[in-house]
């Protein structure tokens, strides 16, 4: 066990490495170089400004530099705004982390009790209602769904405004992020639900007479649960991704918003800083999803 | 020996003593061809893909998706040779440009095609309307779709190539090979692929930029090609890892084993026995990387990262359409649906091909 963790972990901080050396160097093919805007400062100013962010030094300097600099959680400045990196990612992601946690907890929630009902009820109308909306929600992007969920309540029916910047309720985004991954945790549910309702241990607590509620609870729904937290880590690499542009649609000023403008801007610095800043979280998650599952399945195989 | 067994024959042997017995045409009547043809319960004989085909066309869904994505085919294959517009030309009327024909809505006629009727002239309805351009909105969204098929095809043929070669090198020669490949294998696999697409698309796109300028990739666009070089170089990982675990499961069996007894040369062995065990899980997976590329491609035009300016693709035509969501929104509602609807029956025949050709998944 302990072994597996750790060797989780190398491969986990190696991986951060590379994501860092890719975001780097690719950073680094680009021409031109930060300073050739439109407005290009004189010889001597562009030489001071290199001087100060190191950019007159080899690559591979600039690159132990930049990896030092990270380590001490500092990200740079933003080419355009010329604000922290890390005071922005500061700002915006703990708006990113509220809609992320609560798609998050609802596709979980919604997705394991409607996984339960069609497995229980196989075969009836129940289940075949369910697997057909959730068929359909796969098949729907989500920023199509962010649209047409802005649409219809926003425009139509007007329950909500269009443009609010400070847009305090996350009901349409959180559905819209959540509803693919719900869709997918209640087809997963529902399969390791059936193969659990026909082990052996559910009908020998059925034989012995253990009430029905207990005998799913207890006994199916532990064990339905385990295939499931491996979708944890690909759930959160969703919602990460689906929110750079749900974000955008129902303007709230997430680090989505911010990662998407400063693409369209051409912010390189900023860019390359939410990159690693989100990488590391997606690996860390992976990272914890895996623990999770070895600690919980100890049969899953530890070579 | 058979005069032997029976000078052996024990007293007191209960069996039926068929030397006693005399049979002949009298004792027995002999069956006639025709009753001999129904005691034949044998069904005619079938090869594995027909009888795969056999299972698929019973699953009403899979044949649902089937024809849904032959209409669709055969829409874009034709829609362009009967509509006369251009998916990136303004409306023209009798010759000269139409610049009051701006977002009408479908089947609706502008004032210069209206006088244009009038007079007797023949106009093509605009069966989406037009956009905010003065272009026909069917034949931008029948382009666009045809952008989307194309990527997500030729994306996922990439993937089957490299991931094909890279799982069956891995698996087949086994040991510090596969090690070190696997290995490789695990940190690809656990990048976050969207962030590196987008990140490459951003850097490809400027430095790839002005190396394309007067060749045939021009019009495909910087960003399309970084997504085809992305797709090369992350997405294979989840199908190399399918091929290698086929391959080392059929290596151990029994027939390959046998194979190998009997003296068959490895080419035999993989032509022969390992390629057709595992084609139909290759296949299938294929078949369903197709959705998720065009998922990645109409994300990314949707981002602004997608296919170059007056080429559309559904993702670009639902961003575009958010402007005037207010005002148009059917404009969101045709490219949306074309997506659902492909990725959907895409989604669903890759299931049933599943259901119909692999025989592990047999319930």
């Amino acid at each position: 066990m302990f072994r597996y963790i750790v060797k989780r972990v190398i491969l986990a901080v190696a991986t951060v490495f590379i994501i860092a050396a890719i975001t780097f160097f690719t950073m680094n093919a680009i021409p031109g170089g930060p300073f050739a805007s439109e407005k290009a400062p004189s010889e001597s100013v562009k030489k001071v400004l290199e001087a100060r962010y190191n950019l007159d030094k080899p690559v591979g300097e600039q690159f132990i530099i930049y990896i030092k600099n990270f380590l001490h959680g500092d990200l740079g400045v933003s080419l355009k705004t010329g604000r922290s990196i890390s005071t922005v990612i500061g700002e915006s992601f703990p708006i990113s982390a509220k809609l992320g946690g609560m798609a998050a907890v609802t596709a979980a929630i919604v997705g394991l009790i409607l996984g339960s009902i069609a497995a229980l009820k196989r075969n009836t109308f129940i289940d075949r209602f369910i697997v057909f909306i959730t068929t359909l929600f796969t098949a729907v992007p989500s920023f199509v769904l962010a649209t047409l969920l802005l649409y219809v309540f926003c425009i139509i029916l007007k329950w909500s405004p269009v443009f609010d910047p400070e847009r305090t309720h996350y009901v349409l985004p959180v559905i819209a992020l959540a509803l693919y991954p719900m869709a997918y945790i209640t087809r997963l549910t529902k399969t390791s639900m059936l193969d659990a309702l026909s082990q052996d241990y559910v009908r020998t607590a059925n034989a012995k007479g253990v009430a029905g509620w207990k005998v799913i609870f207890k006994h199916a729904l532990r064990n339905a649960v385990i295939p499931v937290i491996t979708y944890f880590g690909p759930m959160l690499a969703y919602i990460l991704t689906g929110s750079l542009v749900v974000e955008n649609i129902f303007t709230i000023g997430g680090l989505g918003t911010k990662f998407v403008s400063s693409i369209t801007n051409r912010d390189y610095t900023m860019i390359m800083g939410t990159t690693m800043f989100l990488a590391i979280i997606m690996v860390t998650m992976n990272l914890i999803t895996d623990i999770i599952y070895s600690i919980v399945d100890p049969r899953i195989k530890l070579d | 020996m058979a005069e032997q067994n029976a000078m052996k024959r024990n007293v007191l042997s209960a069996q039926v003593d068929l030397s006693k017995f005399h049979f002949d045409d009298s004792v027995f009547e002999k069956a006639t061809d025709e009753e001999k043809k129904q005691q034949d319960v044998m069904s005619e004989s079938t090869t594995f893909f027909k009888d795969g085909m056999k299972k698929l066309m019973k699953n009403p869904l899979a044949v649902g998706s089937i024809i849904v994505l032959i209409f669709i085919m055969s829409v874009i294959i034709v829609a362009p040779h009967i509509v006369p517009y251009s998916y990136s030309q303004i409306i023209s009327v009798n010759g000269r440009r139409d610049k009051t024909a701006k977002n009408l809505k479908p089947f609706e006629y502008s004032e210069n095609e209206l006088e244009y009727i009038a007079e007797g002239g023949e106009v093509f309805p605009h069966i989406m309307g037009t956009d905010a351009q003065c272009r026909d909105y069917f034949i931008r969204v029948v382009y666009g779709t045809r952008v989307s098929l194309a990527v997500g095809l030729f994306a996922s043929i990439l993937v089957l190539i490299i991931g094909l070669l890279y799982g069956s090198i891995s698996g087949y020669m086994g040991g510090k090979v596969d090690l070190i490949m696997q290995r490789i294998v695990d940190i690809i696999y656990s990048l976050p692929d969207m962030l590196v697409i987008i990140l490459l698309s951003v850097v490809l796109n400027e430095t790839l930029g002005e190396k394309l300028e007067g060749t045939s990739f021009q019009s495909l666009g910087v960003n399309m090609i970084s997504l085809f070089i992305v797709y090369g170089l992350l997405y294979w990982v989840s199908m190399s890892r399918l091929v290698r675990g086929q391959i080392l499961t059929i290596k151990n069996n029994e027939y390959v084993l046998a194979a190998k007894a009997t003296g068959a040369k490895t080419g035999r062995i993989i032509a022969k026995h390992i390629i057709p065990n595992c084609i139909s899980v290759i296949i299938i997976s294929t078949a369903l990387q197709i959705p998720s590329a065009i998922f990645t491609e109409s994300y990314l035009s949707f981002i602004g990262l997608g296919v170059q300016a007056p080429m559309p693709s559904l993702g670009s035509l639902a961003n575009t359409a958010r402007e005037g969501l207010q005002s148009y929104p059917y404009k969101l509602i045709f490219p949306a649906v074309v997506i659902c609807l492909i990725v959907l029956s895409l989604n669903l025949l890759g299931d049933g091909l599943r259901d119909a050709f692999d025989p592990k998944l047999k319930k």
